[in-house]
C-alpha cells in the first residue's frame, strides 16, 4: 500500500526551514498535497524527497527502496519548480529532450516520446519556442512535460500555480488531476493554498514548523479539524476555548459564553458563514465593528464578550452598520470540535 | 528627448577631452617623420611604425605578452569560474571571508603585489622569468573573472542547477550543460577584460621581468630611458588600436558590454 514513505525525517539545514520526525506515507497513484503556511517546512521535505536536501535523521523509502543516501540525479523523480526552471538556452523541444538525451535514447524513440508528452500538456506547435518567449503558463506547460516525460517515479511539484493568474491556476488545476490520472503517476504536491489541496488532493498533509499538524481526506480537513492551528488555516475564524459548559475567548481574556457542545472538545471553531449575525437579543450580544460586501453576502466584525468575531448577514438588502447593536448565533451543532 | 544645455553641452567636451585628448596626441605623434618626440610633429609620414618592425626587443616581448595574457587568462578562468559558481550557489563558512580575499589584489596598489610576488617566486622558489610572470598575471586576474563572471551568475536563476539533477544529470553535468551554456557572454567578458589588463599590466611585471625576457609595456619603459623617438607613439597607437580590434570583435560576437 505505501509507495512512498518517510519515517521520522529530519533535515537541519541552513536556510531550509527544519523538519522535525516528519512521517509520511503516500499510496501508489495518490496524489497528496503538503499544505501549510511559508516556513512550515513543506518544501524543506519535498527537497529532500528529490535528494536536493540531505537529511540529519530518518529514511526515505520508495518503493520498497531504501533510498535515503540516492544521490539526487539517480532518484528518477520528476520535481516541478514554482519558477519552472526552464533552460533558459535550449527550445521547449529541447527543454522537454533534455533527460532523454542524458540517457542516450536513440533519435528515433526520442522524437515520439518528446512529442508525446508536449502534447500531453497541449504544447503542440510550440516546440521550437525558447522559454523567453512562452506565456507563464506555457512555461509551467514545459516543466511538466520535462518531468513526466520521464515516467518518474514520483512526481514532485513545488507550488507549481502560484506564480499564474487566478483564472489559469484554476484552469491548471484540472489540467494537473486530468494528466495524473491518465498516467497513473504518484504526485506529492506542495501548496500553501487551501482551495488548490482541496480541490486537488487525494489526501492533505497539513504541516507546522516541520511537523504534521492532521493527515487526513480534503473534507476531514475542512470539517473536522484536528487541531486549532489547522482550524484556523483552514478558514475557521472563530475559535473559542470550551471549558465548564462554557466558551471562552481564545486568548485567556476574561469573557465567557455559557454553551452545551455535542460531545467532548477543548475547543470549538466556526467559520463566518456559519454564523448568523441577528438583531440584538438572539444569542450572543455584539456591536457591528466593520463589515466587508462579499457579493453573495456581507461579512460583518462584531465586538463581543468573547471578543472579535466574524459573521454574516442574513439580507445583503437590509444589512447592518458599523455601530449597530446585534446578537451572534453560535449554534452547536455547526461548531467543529477540536480534542 | 530634449535637447542638450549649454552647461551640460560644456562638460560633455570637456570630459570628451579628458578621455580622448591623450589618445589624439600620441596618435598624431605616431605618424611623425621627426627625429625627435614633440607635439604636434613638424614633419608626417610612417617611418617610424616601419622602424618597430625592426625593433627585435619589440618583437620578442609582444610575443611573451602574448603569451603570458593568453595563458594567465585562461588560468584566472580556470580558477575563478568554479570559484563565482561556488561562491554562488553554496553557503559555506567562511564565504564573506573568502569573497573579500578575492577582491584583495584588486585595493593593494600592484607595486606591492609585484613587490610581494618578486619575494616569493624570484627569491624563495627561483621560478623561470616566464613561468613567474604568468603567475603572477593570473594571481592579479583572479579577481576580474571572479567577479565578472559571478555577476553573469547571479542573473541566472539557481534553480536550473536542480532542475538538470533531478532529470538525471550529475552536478558536473548540469554545470556543462545547464549553466556554462548560460554565462557564456559572462565568461567572454571576464576572458577579454583579463586579457586587456595582463596585457597592459606595468606594476607586477616590473618586479618579475627579469634577464632577456620581458613584457611589452616594460620593454617600452626600457626603451624610453635610453630614446626619445616617436618610435614609442607608433607602437601605442598599434596597442591602442589592437585593444579596440580585441573588444569589438567579442562585443560583436557576443554581446559583452552588458557585462562589465
Amino acid at each position: 500500500m505505501s509507495y512512498l514513505r518517510l519515517e521520522k525525517l529530519d533535515v537541519a539545514y541552513g536556510r531550509a526551514a527544519a523538519v522535525h520526525g516528519l512521517d509520511l506515507v503516500v499510496g501508489a497513484g495518490e496524489l497528496v498535497s503538503l499544505l501549510g503556511p511559508s516556513g512550515c517546512g513543506k518544501t524543506t521535505t519535498m527537497r529532500a524527497i528529490a535528494g536536493l536536501l540531505q537529511p540529519s535523521g530518518g529514511r526515505i523509502v520508495l518503493d520498497g527502496q531504501d533510498i535515503t543516501t540516492l544521490p539526487a540525479h539517480r532518484r528518477e523523480m520528476g520535481l516541478v519548480f514554482q519558477s519552472y526552471a526552464l533552460f533558459p538556452h535550449l527550445s521547449a523541444f529541447e527543454n522537454v529532450a533534455f533527460g532523454l538525451r542524458l540517457r542516450r535514447l536513440p533519435a528515433a524513440e526520442l522524437q515520439p516520446r518528446v512529442a508525446a508528452a508536449i502534447a500531453a500538456v497541449g504544447l503542440a506547435g510550440f516546440e521550437q519556442r525558447l522559454p523567453a518567449k512562452l506565456s507563464g503558463g506555457q512555461q509551467q506547460r514545459v516543466a511538466l512535460a520535462r518531468a513526466i516525460v520521464l515516467r518518474p517515479r514520483l512526481l514532485l511539484l513545488d507550488e507549481p500555480l502560484s506564480n499564474l493568474d487566478a483564472k489559469l491556476r484554476v484552469q491548471m488545476r484540472a489540467e494537473l488531476r486530468r494528466i495524473q490520472r491518465e498516467l497513473g503517476i504518484t504526485m506529492l504536491y506542495v501548496t500553501h493554498d487551501q482551495d488548490e489541496a482541496l480541490s486537488l488532493s487525494d489526501r492533505i498533509v497539513i504541516m507546522r514548523e516541520g511537523r504534521v499538524e492532521q493527515d487526513a481526506a480534503p473534507e476531514a480537513v475542512y470539517h473536522s479539524p484536528a487541531t486549532a492551528f489547522v482550524a484556523g488555516f483552514m478558514g475557521y475564524d472563530n475559535l473559542f476555548e470550551w471549558r465548564d459548559g462554557a466558551l471562552h475567548a481564545p486568548d485567556g481574556a476574561a469573557g465567557r459564553w455559557p454553551l452545551q457542545l455535542p460531545g467532548p472538545a477543548a475547543h470549538a471553531a466556526w467559520r463566518p458563514e456559519q454564523v448568523p449575525v441577528l438583531a440584538p437579543g438572539n444569542g450572543l450580544a455584539g456591536r457591528v465593528l466593520a463589515r466587508s460586501y462579499l457579493g453573495e453576502r456581507i461579512e460583518y466584525l462584531v465586538e463581543t464578550e468573547l471578543g472579535p468575531v466574524k459573521g454574516v448577514g442574513p439580507d445583503v438588502a437590509a444589512g447592518w452598520r458599523e455601530g449597530d447593536a446585534v446578537s451572534i448565533a453560535l449554534d452547536p451543532a455547526r461548531a467543529a470540535l477540536i480534542g | 528627448m530634449n535637447p542638450i544645455s549649454r552647461p551640460a553641452l560644456a562638460m560633455l567636451i570637456l570630459a570628451l577631452t579628458f578621455l580622448l585628448g591623450p589618445f589624439i596626441v600620441i596618435f598624431v605623434a605616431g605618424f611623425s617623420a621627426d627625429e625627435t618626440l614633440a607635439f604636434p610633429p613638424t614633419s608626417y609620414g610612417l617611418r617610424w611604425f616601419g622602424y618597430l618592425f625592426g625593433v627585435e626587443a619589440f618583437q620578442r616581448s609582444f610575443v611573451t605578452s602574448l603569451v603570458v595574457g593568453a595563458g594567465s587568462t585562461l588560468a584566472a578562468l580556470a580558477f575563478g569560474v568554479p570559484v563565482a559558481y561556488a561562491l554562488s550557489r553554496y553557503d559555506f563558512r567562511g564565504k564573506d571571508a573568502l569573497r573579500g580575499l578575492l577582491t584583495l589584489p584588486l585595493v593593494v596598489p600592484g607595486i606591492i603585489v609585484g613587490l610581494a610576488l618578486l619575494d616569493l617566486m624570484v627569491l624563495v622558489y627561483a621560478l623561470p622569468v616566464t613561468l613567474g610572470l604568468l603567475i603572477g598575471h593570473t594571481t592579479l586576474l583572479i579577481p576580474y573573472t571572479v567577479r565578472v563572471v559571478g555577476s553573469s551568475l547571479s542573473n541566472l536563476r539557481s534553480d536550473i542547477d536542480d532542475a538538470a539533477i533531478t532529470l538525471g544529470a550529475t552536478r558536473l553535468q548540469a554545470f556543462f550543460k545547464v549553466v556554462l551554456p548560460n554565462i557564456r557572454g559572462g565568461v567572454a567578458a571576464a576572458a577579454v577584460l583579463a586579457f586587456i589588463t595582463s596585457f597592459n599590466q606595468v606594476p607586477v611585471s616590473l618586479f618579475l621581468t627579469g634577464p632577456g625576457v620581458s613584457t611589452l609595456p616594460i620593454e617600452m619603459m626600457a626603451y624610453m630611458e635610453t630614446s626619445y623617438d616617436p618610435s614609442i607613439a607608433a607602437l601605442s597607437t598599434l596597442l591602442v588600436l589592437f585593444t579596440i580590434a580585441v573588444v569589438a570583435a567579442t562585443e560583436k560576437l557576443l554581446g559583452i558590454s552588458k557585462y562589465v
